[in-house]
């Protein structure tokens, strides 16, 4: 755990340095003044439908409005089948959307597939390597692939495997190096092309918390040195709590986007939870106490409830219980995480795994309004622990 | 922070700005230079993977000598010179030459399979290249690996009684080029509309050896009944087998062995033979790119 609690502590830093230069994503300003791409994705209706059982028609993606800034770490969000994977499918132009505009890196995706795909890096979920061949060769093919004379060819794949701290290991075969190393060259031969936007897809998965912290080690280095879009999805929210924006999406609608902090402040309400000696009664006393309307909920646990300002209502509410003769022993108060945003958005939290039918694939015709506001309960507490961000492997 | 906001004003050379050196890798080239390269780096991928398993390729091999020095050195004590025209290993020699070139054919085919199954192909998909330069490619790989594999064999000649003429090598490993190339079309064409790997070895175990022994590489087909000639004059490894024994026969006129393929009772000439196998390699190529290249 030693060397991730220390990148968890350098990548505060670097957010914290991230904003005070001004690059608060919501101002397009910030990535270069009034020039006329400041968005390296930007869709808007996008929809990306199959052909489903019985002549219906599946939206993976149903009506996309998407935009990242130039030179900015996006975290994209999304239960299961939500619409992740196809989405990044059509903004490498790997798939052709339904319907619907996208430019990434400036380029029109329908219209210059090669184009974007020359723009673009891509480090796949479940990727691939020829694990017959060394490190080198890999990139070797790929970068000739992509049109690079073999001069270049030679050169960038040296220079990336340095990149990525594996210019020792240049002569192994793939097939002996662990899953980290793997990754790590995955990465490498994504950027074999000096890619301006490059995706992430779930870059982590999988890694011991080591490996992981190299990748976005790695990731961060790329950012700052030169300026690259990272696009990524990832299940591990303080990886997303590290990016500059997120956007959640769900049933191929993107519900929410913004900053963390954005997105945090906009659920508001802090959990205050206590333990008493005498829950039920306490439950009493504190309805009488806070305003009206504000949920309140008691479990085993304790009684726990959603509030502004909540560590100022500690002292009160502890007071009004000794009052009562019950005793406290135990009161906290959290600020909302990104989990609870996860929650408020879709309904689930992002550390189950999908319980219902929930794939688009279920949804026939055209997709109910499955984003109608107010499906979710939006001040109910979760079951699961809203602090499994800050414990999450 | 500053990274992006520098470089941002120049919207001309979007490469500039990421590269580590300046000029990387975008210089103004040609299209068809582009497809080229992307060519040369599946063709350079299978060199490389054949260079790096030695003792599979060299096993590879094991299976055709086989044939042709066990199988064929113990048959040729039962028949006679002179039915053959020659010794039997002899013109056992084609067949064997067929079957060496046909297994790594087969491999392409099941390679693409796997490759898709582990995601290798998405990765090839990302690349700026037209699909059907992706085929070409893993095409274009498979049969230079055939063939090179072909002629490892073509060193024993001298042990089956044929002269070690160049013009009858160079013209043994432009037959073998040319059924590699077939064959691997027409492995690849199987291999797009398949998605098990399973399921392609069991087709290919169905269907390989009938298509072997009816191609009269084994033993002449005339003697076997007339459904067996109208089998031969539709299976592909026959005609290639009729090829190569056909260019034997033009440096080595002595050994006038009988030939497979007969339409009707006339034989085509030669060049017809290599003109229809290109022919139908180009068609599979053909059909199994625009199967490759349905967008998703």
């Amino acid at each position: 755990m030693r060397p991730h609690a220390e990148d968890e502590a350098r990548t505060r830093a670097t957010r914290t340095a991230a904003t005070l230069s001004g690059a608060a994503p919501t101002s397009p300003e910030a990535s270069g003044a009034g020039a006329p791409t400041a968005y390296a994705i930007s869709t808007r209706g996008l929809v990306k439908s199959y052909p489903g059982p019985d002549g219906t028609t599946t939206h993976a993606v149903h009506g996309l409005d998407l935009d990242v800034h130039e030179g900015e770490t996006f975290a994209f969000l999304g239960p299961n089948g939500a619409g992740k994977s196809t989405t990044i499918s059509l903004l490498c132009a790997l798939a052709r959307p339904t319907a619907g505009r996208a430019t990434v890196a400036g380029v029109d995706v329908s219209r210059q597939p090669d184009e974007v795909r020359r723009r673009v890096g891509m480090l796949f979920q479940q990727s691939a390597l020829d694990s017959d061949l060394t490190a080198e060769q890999n990139l070797h093919i790929h970068a000739r692939l992509y049109g690079l004379s073999r001069r270049h060819a030679r050169l960038r794949a040296t220079e990336t495997l340095e990149k990525v701290g594996l210019a020792d290991r240049r002569r192994a075969r793939v097939r002996t190096l662990s899953g980290g190393m793997r990754r790590r060259l995955e990465l490498a031969r994504g950027l074999l092309h000096a890619p301006q936007v490059l995706f992430l897809d779930e870059p982590t998965t999988g890694l011991d918390p080591h490996a992981r912290a190299q990748i976005w080690e790695y990731l961060r280095t790329l950012r700052e040195q030169h300026g690259n879009t990272l696009f990524v999805t990832t299940h591990y929210l303080e990886e997303a709590e590290n990016c500059d924006r997120l956007g959640i999406i769900d049933h191929g609608r993107l519900v929410a986007q913004g900053t963390p902090r954005a997105l945090k402040a906009a659920i508001g309400d802090d959990r205050v939870a206590l333990r008493t000696s005498d829950d039920a009664a306490a439950r009493q006393v504190v309805g009488r106490l806070v305003p009206t309307g504000r949920a309140l909920t008691l479990d085993p646990e304790g009684v726990s409830l959603r509030i502004p300002e909540g560590s100022t209502w500690i002292p009160r509410l502890c007071a009004a219980l000794e009052a009562h003769g019950i005793a406290v022993h135990a009161a906290s108060a959290t600020p909302p995480t990104l989990d609870d945003v996860f929650f408020h958005h879709t309904g689930r939290s992002i550390n189950t795994p999908p319980s219902q039918g929930d794939p688009p694939a279920a949804i026939p015709g055209v997709t109910p309004a499955a984003t109608t506001p107010g499906r979710i309960p939006a001040a109910a507490t979760p079951g699961v622990t809203p602090a499994a961000t800050e414990e999450a492997p | 922070m500053t990274a992006p906001a520098l470089p941002a004003s120049d919207t001309t050379a979007p490469s500039d700005r990421n590269g580590v050196s300046g000029d990387t890798g975008r210089e103004r080239v040609p299209r068809l230079w582009h497809e080229l390269r992307a060519v040369h780096a599946l063709v350079h991928r299978d060199l490389l993977r054949l260079a790096s398993q030695p003792v599979h390729t060299a096993l590879m091999l094991v299976q055709p000598m086989l044939y042709l020095f066990i199988l064929g050195g113990g048959l040729a004590a039962l028949i006679p010179n002179s039915s053959l025209g020659g010794g039997y290993q002899a013109y056992l020699f084609p067949g064997v030459l067929m079957m060496t070139v046909q297994t790594p054919a087969i491999m392409v085919g099941i390679r693409l399979i796997t490759d898709r199954q582990s995601g290798y192909v998405r990765e090839l998909l990302m690349a700026p290249v037209h699909r059907p330069t992706l085929l070409l490619g893993t095409c274009a790989g498979g049969t230079l690996v055939a063939t090179v594999q072909g002629a490892v064999l073509l060193a024993l000649v001298g042990a089956i009684g044929l002269p070690y003429d160049p013009l009858l090598l160079l013209m043994l490993f432009g037959g073998m080029l040319l059924t590699s190339f077939t064959l691997t079309a027409l492995a690849l064409t199987l291999a797009v509309s398949l998605d098990r790997p399973e399921v392609f070895n069991m087709l290919l175990g169905l269907v390989m050896m009938p298509l072997l022994l009816l191609s009269g590489g084994f033993f002449p087909v005339g003697n076997l009944p007339g459904w067996a000639h109208t089998l031969a004059a539709a299976n592909p490894l026959a005609y290639g087998v009729d090829l190569l024994r056909r260019c034997i026969a033009v440096r080595v006129p002595d050994r006038t062995a009988p030939t497979t393929v007969e339409w009707s009772g006339w034989q085509p000439p030669l060049l017809l033979e290599g003109t229809l196998l290109l022919t139908i390699g180009i068609l599979a190529l053909l059909w199994a790119s625009h199967r490759f290249s349905r967008p998703e």
